[in-house]
């Protein structure tokens, strides 16, 4: 097929739509636009009328929001009766106050055990750089579900880390680590710990030498030149990395289910029940409208900024 | 940062995050049912693998989800991260650009929950889709991984050299030739990275696909959840060690790709 041939579909279709009154350039912006829109945004508006429901036994299980009047006018029934009862049951306030406090600890314990690990690999010649790297990423791209669950065999009263211990002798009696806060730190530690090495590596390898050599040179010792030159330059990478670890830890619901204890309150957990045993699909629907303003809108809110500050 | 402190941090670091992973290979060749206690080299929990209907036909229905999920992310990002790089200003240009990132930090939970009651509505006033199934899951999918692929193309779209796209269109090309002739195939890369990170996100969604599935149409990681949840089992163990092997193997073949095409480029 030669290059005339090949252009006459296109011009033909071109035409067409065209004539239709249809550009190209609209048709190609409706297609994400679209599907962004009907599945994306539509949903939210969706949960929030929901969230305002009240639920029923029925199918589907909560009150519509358009009701016929005895005088044949349409009435919208809507309450704030979910929010009223999520700010008074201490059950959610506890359990949003406790995802924060899961995430946080889970984020120090991530930039603790992954700024070694960045930092020697930016430092490293470069073969050994490139495999050390490959190492780190290797395991995120095998099943999130079963990298927790090997967490399960390893923690568990009968598990990998009691019995070496227990052999060895270091211990008489199994620890309990399974179905605890520390499981749920260890779970989501193992899981996001490649976030946080990588834009660590991607600060750590713009650093300029020459500032490292400067400081040595003035007499500043290595763990003085780390402290006070280092560390404050790869302040950017430290926050990266920590976004990219405490948003996604907060809504977590797979680690808190599988490690976790009873008592382990995280609200992806409440939001989770909520919906798949209480079977309230309205109050489900408030919990993640909350969610939504405590969690998402900082997020947007400081993307925003930075995209405005990368443009200026 | 120097002396012994350094290598000692960075052993401990991945001994962290593999020594889980060779425990669960390990054991999955153990005789015994006692998942971490060793009783004799066997491989009887492979066999009892392909046995298993029910785990053979939930990654079955995975991997078709996550092909289909994977073409229609990758055609939705691209177009989502071409008309944002290259369409100048537009009417919606700011929804766009805040639909097509918001996926990425947005909570599973929330996604998964407010698209179930998007599909249950959509079902009462348009009656469809009708029940929930493996295109309601499709459908989940392609969103939230449209997002990944756009932030790939993205980055490709705005280091790629304009002048070959204006090039071509000096020389007479219609907009449509030039994406398909030059754009494409220049971002094509980034496409395959895209596609890839798509299909390996859909085959690995628990959350989600638990919202927006039905009845007879559960995935992989839902079958292997509901099994996990009520302890360790060794046949999950040799699963694990099944899909860790196809994982090395592809890491490897993609890296022997890669070197080649470096090569190439500089020789």
């Amino acid at each position: 097929m030669n290059a005339l041939t090949r252009s006459v579909p296109w011009r033909g279709t071109a035409w067409a739509f065209g004539k239709l009154g249809l550009s190209g350039r609209s048709l190609v912006i409706a297609v994400p636009m679209l599907w962004l829109g009907v599945f994306f945004l539509a949903p939210f508006f969706v949960l929030g009328r929901i969230s305002l429901a009240e639920a029923i036994i029925a199918r589907p299980p909560f009150t519509p929001l358009f009701e016929r009047a005895p005088d044949g006018s349409l009435e919208i029934i809507a309450s704030l009766e979910n929010y009223r009862f999520l700010i008074e049951d201490a059950l959610y306030r506890n359990a949003y106050l406790s995802s924060i406090r899961v995430a946080l600890i889970s984020t120090i314990f991530a930039l603790l055990i992954g700024y070694p690990i960045a930092y020697y690999i930016a430092r490293a010649p470069e073969p050994k750089r490139s495999i050390l790297l490959l190492m780190v990423i290797l395991p995120f791209w095998t099943s999130f579900l079963l990298r927790v669950y090997a967490w399960m065999g390893f923690l568990r009263t009968n598990g990998v880390i009691n019995n070496t211990l227990m052999s060895l002798g270091i211990i008489d009696a199994p620890l309990r680590m399974m179905h605890t806060d520390l499981a749920v730190y260890i779970g989501i530690v193992y899981t996001y710990l490649p976030f946080m090495i990588l834009p660590l590596y991607a600060n750590l390898t713009k650093l300029d030498g020459a500032l490292l050599e400067a400081s040595s040179d003035l007499g500043a010792s290595p763990m003085v030149t780390f402290f006070t030159v280092t560390l404050p330059l790869s302040l950017p990478g430290i926050v990266a990395g920590s976004m990219l670890v405490f948003i996604p830890a907060i809504g977590e619901y797979v680690i808190p289910a599988l490690l976790g204890g009873p008592d382990t309150l995280m609200i992806g957990r409440v939001l989770w029940d909520e919906f798949f045993s209480s079977r309230d699909w309205p109050v489900a629907s408030a919990v993640a409208i909350v969610m939504l303003f405590l969690v998402v809108a900082p997020i947007m809110w400081l993307q925003s900024v930075q995209n405005r500050r990368g443009i200026d | 940062m120097r002396g012994w402190f350094l290598p000692l941090a960075v052993a401990f670091g991945f001994i962290f995050l593999y020594a889980p992973i060779v425990s669960l290979v390990v054991f999955s060749f153990n005789e015994s049912r006692l998942v971490t206690v060793w009783g004799g080299f066997s491989t009887r929990w492979y066999g009892e693998l392909l046995r298993d209907r029910q785990i053979l036909g939930s990654a079955w229905i995975s991997l078709q989800v996550a092909f289909w999920s994977a073409n229609l992310a990758v055609i939705v990002g691209t177009l989502g991260a071409f008309v944002l790089t290259r369409f100048g200003s537009f009417t919606g240009r700011l929804v766009l650009t805040g639909m097509i990132t918001a996926p990425l930090v947005m909570p599973e939970v929330i996604t998964g929950l407010s698209l179930l009651l998007l599909f249950v509505s959509m079902e009462l006033s348009l009656g469809w889709p009708a029940g929930r199934g493996i295109t309601t899951i499709v459908i989940a999918h392609t969103t939230f991984c449209a997002a990944f692929v756009a932030v790939i193309a993205q980055s490709r779209l705005r280091s790629m050299d304009e002048s070959l796209e204006e090039a071509a269109r000096d020389l007479g090309a219609g907009p449509v030739r030039v994406f398909f002739d030059i754009t494409l195939p220049v971002i094509a890369p980034a496409l395959v990275a895209g596609w890839l990170l798509a299909f390996t996100l859909s085959l690995d969604d628990l959350v989600i696909a638990s919202f927006v599935s039905g009845p007879g149409a559960s995935t992989l990681p839902m079958v292997i959840f509901s099994k996990v949840r009520l302890g360790v089992s060794p046949d999950v163990n040799a699963l694990a060690t099944i899909i860790i092997g196809f994982v090395l193997v592809a890491v490897i073949i993609a890296g022997w790709l890669m070197r080649r095409a470096v090569k190439r480029d500089i020789g």
